[in-house]
């Protein structure tokens, strides 16, 4: 503990992180150009979030990692173990007991309170980026609200489709003004974004950029008046626990393609097994 | 004598350098409502740059250039702000490329490239998109089957139509067009010009058209403009212009075009 100072990031790096992220909740859904560190892990495997939870935390803080809603994968597992090494802070599992989260593509089921901060990993911050690939450019687009593009691609969607399908990383608008990415969360999470209690904060270390919503950002996500946004999952219950309210991967589970959905929130599944709820596939 | 109605855009004394190369100088003119421009003149006169000058993309070094916009009337386009002037781009203003690849996305489909002003100016209902891209495409003559493709299974003649729809989807008022029959074999040339002489007729639009293909500005254009070393040497109606041409450059521009 005492070869690292707290939270691996040296007083000045972490000063500097937190003033990018005071200036994104100050322009929510604005992004932030900082000075990314390189970090002992590769760049793609949560590079900014953990820059993120580094200038956010304190030694008083409960931390809890989440990768694709599991507590228990590499990512997840890594994460949590290199912050209990660099700050010594306690770890939890359980959504209600921690104060900061850091997640890889998904929102918590349990609904986040007041005190808590999310911070998310993103690869790609700039929504506009397939659309037009000049940065200087998707600059001008967001300074000056020139948000087309942007339903040209549902557009497109559903010509192709016939329906918007866009699943995840589905763009949304923030207080009517920018347009943001909100990482590649499934587009079920999408209306967990808007009126959220807790801090969402979001570092892109590859990128270089970080953005931010307050507590209770209104967040629009984008649509056509006759094509609505729908937040869609598999239609389905957890083979596990029974939930029918929670997003669900698709699990093969043999070699004669046999296949269960559980829900991809560990936690939540792990609360609902213990009340007593009981999926089909449940042994 | 009538009263003169406000012409569209006035344009005085326009000048572009680039350092010590002339890019035009000191170009002035009165474009009317309803009236097509001719401006025409060898590779290197100037014509271009003075079309990226009027149309906002290129900062001229001296001169106004006065747009009788909607809603306030004449209206500098160089002391607009940004917005503003990105906005008459898109809504009163279209831009037709010499290359249909400039002017299109070329990865989005024929619909998605009409649609696109729509969406920017705010449309949100797919099938009134939609049922606007159908008929553009029938106006200038592209099959309503195709509305799904990508631009770059087209023809380049279809391209270039795709461009023009694309543009005129807002019903601006002033076009701006360089060389829009530019890498066209003839007879999908000649098609492309029967449509936008009838689509300009119909409109009502007034355009620019910079060309050094006299026989585009013959069909098209009501007043001509001819240039040199980026000075405007001649200028006024285009058949008096192209039949009875008076400075020495014009009368080689004109007797330079193989009779068949």
């Amino acid at each position: 503990m005492s070869d690292y100072n707290f939270a691996y990031l040296d007083e000045q790096t972490k000063r500097m992180i937190r003033r990018a992220i005071l200036k994104g909740l100050a322009i929510p859904g604005y992004q932030v150009p900082f000075a990314s560190r390189e970090m002992p892990m590769p760049y793609g495997w949560g590079t900014g979030g953990v820059q993120v939870s580094a200038a956010v935390l304190t030694p008083d803080d409960r931390f809890k990692v989440i990768d694709q809603g599991a507590d228990d994968t590499t990512n997840a597992v890594s994460i949590r173990s290199f912050f209990e090494r660099t700050a010594d802070v306690e770890t939890t599992t359980e959504t209600k007991a921690a104060t900061v989260i850091q997640t890889r593509h998904r929102i918590p089921e349990t609904p986040l309170t007041e005190g808590q901060i999310l911070v998310y990993q993103v690869p790609i911050p700039e929504p506009l980026r397939f659309l037009e690939p000049r940065e200087t450019e998707t600059r001008k687009m967001h300074e000056l609200q020139e948000y087309g593009l942007m339903h040209v691609k549902l557009y497109e969607d559903i010509s192709k489709h016939g329906h918007i399908a866009t699943s995840y990383a589905y763009p949304v608008k923030v207080e009517d003004r920018y347009v943001m990415d909100p990482s590649p969360i499934p587009k079920f999470d999408n209306p967990k974004l808007s009126d959220c209690p807790a801090i969402q904060l979001f570092g892109a270390g590859r990128e270089q950029r970080i953005y931010a919503l307050p507590p209770y950002t209104k967040v629009v996500s984008l649509d056509f008046d006759d094509y609505p946004f729908e937040a869609s999952k598999p239609n389905q219950t957890c083979g596990l626990c029974g939930a029918d309210d929670s997003y669900l991967d698709e699990v093969i589970v043999d070699d004669a393609g046999r296949r269960m959905f559980v829900c991809s929130d560990t936690d939540y599944c792990e609360k609902r097994r213990s009340a007593g709820h009981r999926g089909r596939d449940a042994a | 004598m009538t009263e003169q109605p406000t012409p569209l855009l006035s344009v005085e004394a326009v000048s572009k350098s680039y350092g010590a190369q002339i890019g035009c100088k000191d170009v002035s003119f009165d474009l009317y409502p309803g009236e097509v421009m001719g401006i025409v003149g060898e590779s290197g006169s100037g014509k271009s740059t003075l079309l990226n000058c009027l149309a906002g993309h290129l900062p001229p070094d001296t001169g106004r250039v006065m747009f009788d916009t909607r809603t306030d009337g004449p209206c500098d386009t160089l002391a607009m702000s940004e917005p503003e002037r990105r906005m008459l781009s898109r809504t009163d203003w279209a831009f037709v490329h010499q290359n249909a690849r400039d002017g299109l996305r070329m990865g989005v489909s024929a619909g998605g490239n009409v649609g696109e002003r729509l969406m920017a100016v705010g449309a949100r209902h797919y099938r009134g998109i939609r049922e606007q891209a159908v008929d553009w495409l029938g106006r200038v003559e592209i099959d309503a089957h195709r509305i799904d493709d990508r631009p770059r299974t087209f023809s380049g003649g279809m391209q270039q139509r795709l461009q023009i729809a694309r543009n005129l989807v807002t019903g601006p008022r002033l076009v701006f067009m360089d060389e829009p029959t530019g890498g066209l074999d003839v007879s999908v040339q000649a098609r492309l010009l029967d449509l936008l002489r009838g689509l300009v007729r119909d409109l009502g639009l007034s355009a620019i058209i910079v060309t050094h293909d006299l026989a585009v500005v013959r069909l098209l254009a009501d007043r001509l403009m001819v240039m040199k070393s980026g000075h405007v040497v001649e200028e006024g109606l285009t058949d008096q212009v192209l039949d009875d041409p008076q400075h020495a450059y014009t009368q080689l521009l004109v007797s330079s075009v193989l009779q068949v």
